[in-house]
């Protein structure tokens, strides 16, 4: 049953990835992907493993990183911003070469 | 070190020498860097007059081995790779022609401009692996110098050609490589099968001959790849169409190298590797690639009758007297091989002395549209009689080279047995008289007649430089064409091994 | 060392003469290389002279009880083929024909290279440009061309076949800045080296039977064993006929080529562009007899072989009709002469087939009879041709044109030229006490014991030659008054070019009464020859009636022979533009050999082969630019292709799964 709004999360995080341009929706729908990914670790140690706690330490684990990772790419995305005087991931090229 | 004992060794020693003298020189000092270069070429050419001396002294002497001068020094022991250096009759021969070719070809580029110095850096690495190949009798040592001769072409071309030269650097590398791809896979396949079960592996040729241990069942396989990895060099048809093209584009000098030796290699390679080493294979497949050489020899002549381009009726003549040269080496007899090496020698000559006259009257009118010339013989009369006289090699003139080499091939391929074989013979015969009217076609229009373009009328005859350089073939061509039989004696013995061989597998 | 032995020095002589004065000549001043070419070859000539006469007449081991042997006084190795089996030597070998050959090729040799020096002093008034090279030329030709009869084997004739045919490319594009002798060279050096094609495919079956190139092994003593195989090889039969046939067919085609037979003649009309003494030393007297010299040396084989006999005969017999019958028309006296030299070579190919079998007595003559006629026509036909020649290149010289219709009356004004020329045309009319008559009735005699009809084909010829002679000469010196051209009149030329007219003339007259039955025979033993007074009466006959007909004909201007043209103008034209058959080869080399094999050649290679690997690069190439479209760097392109790539894993895992 809870794997279901996980699904829907993950789906419009995976939409969300490929379609948006902007670089913070972007960063948006990773966070959506990644929480549907912590909320089955819940989910499947609930019902699989009853006995052991791995998979809720794996969510707490993931949520951290997750804030940690969000932090830099959104100090990234500032700062390419005060660069390019923009956040559209097409236009941003510059950075190939 | 024991590998410097051995004279063989310095003539990549020389030419790297050379190189190492042409970096240290100035880019602007003509004449250091000409100074080098000459040096370097005169050193190679001393030194080949010498091993020839030595060659026929060791063989007047009573040493019949298969090769003298050999050494052998491990260079890297897991997979029993060495530098194994060797040389018989024929690769005597072919160092020879190098050294003369590599002679001439300096004095050829005299005036080379743009960047001279790297001009002659490149020239010189390609020597090197030129006379490294045909000095070594290990087959990674051979493989690994056939690649040093290869890849400064690229640049040789691309670089200071002209014409459409990107495409042909291109084309010529890629069709190489491509050769070079079968050639790697068959001597991978020959490794793993050079002796018998439960014994180290080996990369020397002469080892692997002797060990005769690869089945039949993989020489059918391992004989086409190799013979075609050479053949392509060799411009067999149908991969002979880089040569056009390469030669029309590049630079005389690299031109003269290029017909002038590199495609010997092919020649040198499909004798002393595919066939050498896998004569159940050739024996069985050789009708094949007979029939192909065949066709390259009556194709390449005619068409080099139709050609405007003088560097595209050459390379295609090149064609045909290359494909001349294996297709004698089919032959498996000793006459014809010897033929094949004494064509070898011819047409890298005169061939060499076609492309350095080409080089020296584009150098002058700008053009090579044989349309737009005529009457040259008026107003250079020296490159003229040059131009004729390598014609007449070409045609196989008696007392020039090509008629011995050529007559010894016709007359080497109908002792043999084989019906096949002779009619293909009286078929390869013809082309004698097509390259008549290909050859005979250029000089009519291109030396006789009145002159075509006024504009002509002012250039001059040939400079000391440019006639040292030809005149050096010229003599080399007669010279063998007047006396032959002092290369045939050096050369026939040294293909009692294979012959050997061949027969024994019948 | 006897004199015999130093024959070798005289093929030195020419070639130092040609290295000398091909290097250094160009440095040196016109007269002083063109004296040091005539002197050098007089040389030669006096050696020639003293090797020959010591070999006919001399006390020595050429001359054993009157027969006379084979010598072979040097021979090199040269080129050994495999095992010492097949050696090619280059030597010298004196036998009969080759003594006489040197005669006849020194003597015209030297009396070119006199002429010349007044011929090719200037050109139309201005002076010769390559006058060293000229001499140089005509060295290196002679040279050539003695090394082409001394030799000792058959793969040496190849070799000097082969150079005389350089040299004669190089003299006939001696006038290289002119387009029609720049042609003409190729021509012929494309025509023969056709004919050598077959030549040396003949030369390659022999060799690979008999495992000899020796001429002496062919014909010496010690020949039986060369001799059994080739008649064992005479056994194997290659598509109908045997092996042997075929090898001497393919090198009589050699000969032929060289010989200018039909069809292989139509580079020697074309040949006349060359310098006129020229035309007189290669094309009239020596190159062109390479051919006969080939048969008549390998004579002992081909009677073994009469199926090769039967086509010579039949080639030369028509060869001899043809020639003659385009003589009648051509108005370029120098083509006329040259068809007219062509007639006379096939009188000795048709002389050399009809003599047969050995040892056998036909008629009351011996069977050598046709043998030793055909060589004795090749020594006096070499004399009066060169003379002819030489009287041409006078008359050349003199009116500067080669077409007859600028010459006519000419008599009056050369005087010299005219009873020179005249001699010529009796010698080779046949009429007595002149050259011709005894060579050319040796001829008919041998080809009436090979039968009548033969004899009578020949005959016909013999009085169509006289015919077109005196239509020549008449043309040339009579017909009509000479209309002088500018304000020099023509006049007998400087002695350089007269001395040599003279002697030859003096030749032509005399030369008929050498005793050549005892000399020159095909095994070295004398034959008995006499007289056949009704075939020389006949021969006589025939002769004069050629010679009244022109007479009627040309001696005055009359509109006879133009009435006759048009009366038969189909025959007339075709005649004249020599039965079409350069036509026929230009179709075949420009419309079969050039667009019908070159250029589907060339496209085929540029086209299909090349274009298949470019196709390969280009496809490479192609595949390459797709493929990097999706390397494109953005990241939510990466994550679709993931997410594509991991639902089609899944699908198919699921798939294999339910499956299973």
């Amino acid at each position: 049953m809870y794997l279901i709004p996980s699904l829907i999360m993950f789906g419009c995080g995976v939409y969300g990835f490929i379609t948006r341009k902007n670089m913070i929706a972007m960063l948006i729908s990773l966070e959506l992907m990644l929480n549907a990914v912590d909320i089955n670790f819940a989910v499947f140690n609930r019902y699989l493993f009853p006995a052991g706690h791995e998979g809720m330490f794996f969510s707490l684990f993931a949520i951290a990183i997750a804030a940690a990772e969000t932090a830099v790419a959104i100090a990234i995305i500032i700062n390419v911003y005060r660069v390019a005087k923009k956040v559209d991931i097409n236009d941003i090229t510059k950075m190939k070469f | 070190m024991e590998i410097f004992s051995n004279i063989l060794i310095y003539f990549v020693v020389i030419p790297v020498l050379t190189l190492a003298g042409l970096a240290l020189t100035k880019n602007k000092g003509i004449d250091a860097i000409r100074a080098v270069a000459v040096t370097g070429a005169t050193a190679l050419v001393a030194m080949a007059l010498y091993l020839v001396y030595l060659f026929i002294k060791a063989r007047s002497l009573g040493n019949t081995d298969d090769m003298i001068l050999q050494t052998s020094v491990t260079w890297y022991e897991p997979l029993n790779i060495k530098l194994a250096l060797g040389v018989d009759g024929v690769s005597v021969v072919m160092i020879l022609l190098s050294a003369f070719i590599v002679f001439a070809g300096v004095f050829a580029s005299w005036k080379m401009d743009p960047l001279p110095k790297q001009f002659f850096l490149w020239f010189f690495l390609l020597s090197t692996g030129v006379f490294g190949f045909f000095i070594s009798v290990d087959l990674f040592t051979m493989f690994m110098f056939y690649e040093v001769a290869l890849i400064p072409m690229y640049l040789l071309i691309g670089v200071w050609g002209s014409g459409n030269k990107n495409y042909s650097a291109m084309k010529l590398t890629l069709m190489l490589m491509g050769g070079s791809a079968f050639l790697m896979l068959g001597i991978i396949g020959i490794y793993f099968h050079s002796s018998p079960e439960g014994q180290p592996l080996t990369m020397n040729l002469l080892e692997i001959a002797k060990n005769d241990a690869i089945p039949h069942n993989w020489q059918m396989y391992l004989f086409p790849l190799t013979f075609v990895g050479f053949g392509v060099l060799g411009a067999m048809f149908p991969f002979h169409t880089w040569s056009p093209d390469g030669h029309a584009s590049a630079p005389t000098a690299v031109s003269m190298l290029h017909a002038g030796v590199l495609m010997k290699l092919g020649g040198y390679g499909c004798f002393r590797i595919a066939i050498f080493l896998m004569p159940f294979a050739a024996q069985q497949l050789g009708w094949i690639f007979l029939t192909l050489t065949g066709i390259s020899i009556v194709y390449g002549a005619f068409s080099a009758c139709v050609q405007t381009d003088l560097k595209y009726i050459n390379a295609y003549s090149s064609v045909s007297h290359c494909g001349m040269v294996l297709f004698a080496i089919l032959m498996f007899n000793h006459t014809a091989m010897t033929g094949a090496v004494l064509q070898m020698l011819s047409h890298g000559l005169m061939t060499a002395l076609f492309f350095a006259l080409i080089g020296m009257i584009y150098g002058r009118t700008h053009t090579r549209d044989i349309r737009e010339m005529g009457g040259l013989m008026h107003i250079m009369p020296y490159l003229g009689v040059g131009y004729v006289i390598a014609g007449f090699a070409s045609l196989g003139l008696p007392g020039l080279s090509g008629f011995v080499a050529e007559m010894t091939i016709f007359v080497g391929s109908f002792e043999h047995q084989d019906m096949f074989r002779r009619v293909l013979t009286i078929a390869a015969t013809t082309s004698i008289v097509i390259t008549a009217v290909y050859i005979l076609r250029v000089v009519g229009k291109l030396l006789y007649g009145a002159v075509q373009d006024e504009h002509h009328r002012t250039l001059t005859d040939a400079e000391p430089t440019e006639r040292i350089s030809t005149a050096t073939l010229i003599i080399c061509v007669a010279i063998i064409g007047c006396f032959p039989n002092f290369f045939v004696d050096i050369i026939r013995d040294s293909f009692d091994p294979v012959v050997k061989a061949l027969t024994s597998v019948m | 060392m006897t004199l015999l032995d130093s024959t070798i020095y005289v093929l030195a002589i020419p070639l130092f003469m040609f290295l000398f004065l091909g290097l250094v000549g160009t440095k040196m001043p016109r007269k002083i290389t063109g004296v040091i070419g005539v002197l050098g070859m007089a040389v030669t000539t006096v050696l020639a002279y003293a090797i020959a006469f010591t070999y006919f007449f001399g006390d020595g081991p050429q001359n054993v009880d009157g027969v006379y042997q084979q010598l072979v006084p040097t021979n090199w190795t040269w080129l050994s083929f495999y095992a010492d089996k097949l050696v090619v030597r280059l030597g010298v070998l004196l036998d009969p024909i080759s003594a006489m050959m040197l005669v006849v090729i020194c003597t015209v040799s030297f009396m070119v290279h006199l002429y010349s020096l007044g011929y090719m002093s200037d050109h139309d008034g201005n002076p010769e440009k390559g006058f060293q090279r000229y001499y140089a030329d005509l060295a290196l030709f002679t040279f050539s061309m003695l090394g082409l009869v001394v030799s000792t084997n058959i793969f040496q004739m190849f070799i000097f076949f082969e150079m005389v045919g350089v040299s004669s490319y190089l003299l006939i594009g001696f006038y290289y800045g002119l387009q029609p002798a720049n042609h003409a060279s190729k021509k012929a050096f494309i025509v023969t080296r056709l004919a050598d094609l077959f030549f040396l495919i003949g030369i390659l079956i022999l060799s690979y039977y008999t495992k000899t190139f020796e001429f002496i092994n062919i014909m010496g003593k010690n020949g039986e064993e060369v001799m059994n195989a080739f008649t064992s090889a005479q056994g194997l039969t290659f598509m109908g006929c045997s092996v042997t046939g075929w090898a001497l067919t393919f090198i009589f085609i050699g000969g032929a080529g060289k010989s200018a037979m039909y069809p292989l003649h139509i580079w020697l009309p074309d040949a006349m562009e060359g310098p006129t003494p020229v035309s007189a030393l290669i094309h009239a007297a020596t190159m062109v007899v390479a051919g006969v010299f080939l048969v008549a040396r390998m004579f002992p084989l081909y009677v073994l072989e009469q199926g090769a006999m039967d086509i010579i005969c039949v080639v030369g017999a028509f060869t001899a009709f043809y020639a003659a019958a385009i003589a009648c028309t051509q108005s370029d006296i120098k083509r006329a002469l040259a068809f007219s030299t062509i007639s006379q070579i096939a009188f000795m190919m048709t002389s050399l087939a009809v003599s047969s079998a050995q040892g056998q007595l036909i008629g009351g003559h011996e069977a050598g009879l046709g043998y030793m006629a055909s060589m004795f026509h090749l020594f006096t036909h070499a004399m009066f041709k060169a003379l002819l020649f030489l009287c041409a290149g006078a008359i050349i010289h003199a009116v500067h044109s080669n077409e007859n219709s600028k010459m006519h009356g000419l008599h009056k004004y050369m005087p010299i030229t005219s009873i020179a020329f005249l001699i010529g045309c009796l010698a080779i009319a046949g009429i007595p006490p002149f050259a011709g008559f005894f060579s050319k009735d040796e001829i008919l005699v041998a080809c009436y014991e090979k039968g009548l009809g033969w004899g009578l084909w020949m005959s016909m010829v013999a009085g169509m030659t006289a015919f077109y002679m005196f239509r020549i000469y008449y043309l040339i010196f009579f017909w009509k008054k000479h209309e002088v051209h500018g304000e020099h009149a023509p006049k007998d030329q400087p002695w350089t070019m007269t001395v040599p007219l003279i002697v030859l003339a003096l030749i032509s007259c005399v030369a008929g009464f050498v005793p050549f039955g005892d000399l020159v025979t095909w095994n070295g033993h004398a034959i008995e020859t006499h007289m056949n007074w009704t075939v020389a009466g006949a021969s006589v006959a025939i002769a004069l009636v050629g010679i009244g007909l022109a007479t009627v004909m040309y001696r005055k201007e009359n509109p006879l022979p133009d009435k006759l043209a048009t009366m038969f103008k189909g025959l007339w034209t075709a005649s004249y533009k020599r039965f079409y058959m350069d036509e026929l080869y230009q179709f075949i080399t420009h419309k079969i050999i050039f667009q019908g094999i070159s250029k589907p050649i060339a496209w085929f290679d540029r086209t299909i082969i090349d274009g298949f690997f470019n196709l390969l690069g280009n496809v490479t190439n192609k595949s390459s630019y797709g493929i990097r479209k999706m390397q494109s760097g953005s990241v939510q392109g990466y994550v679709s292709y993931y997410i594509i790539g991991a639902m089609l894993l899944a699908a198919i895992t699921g798939a294999v799964i339910l499956c299973i």
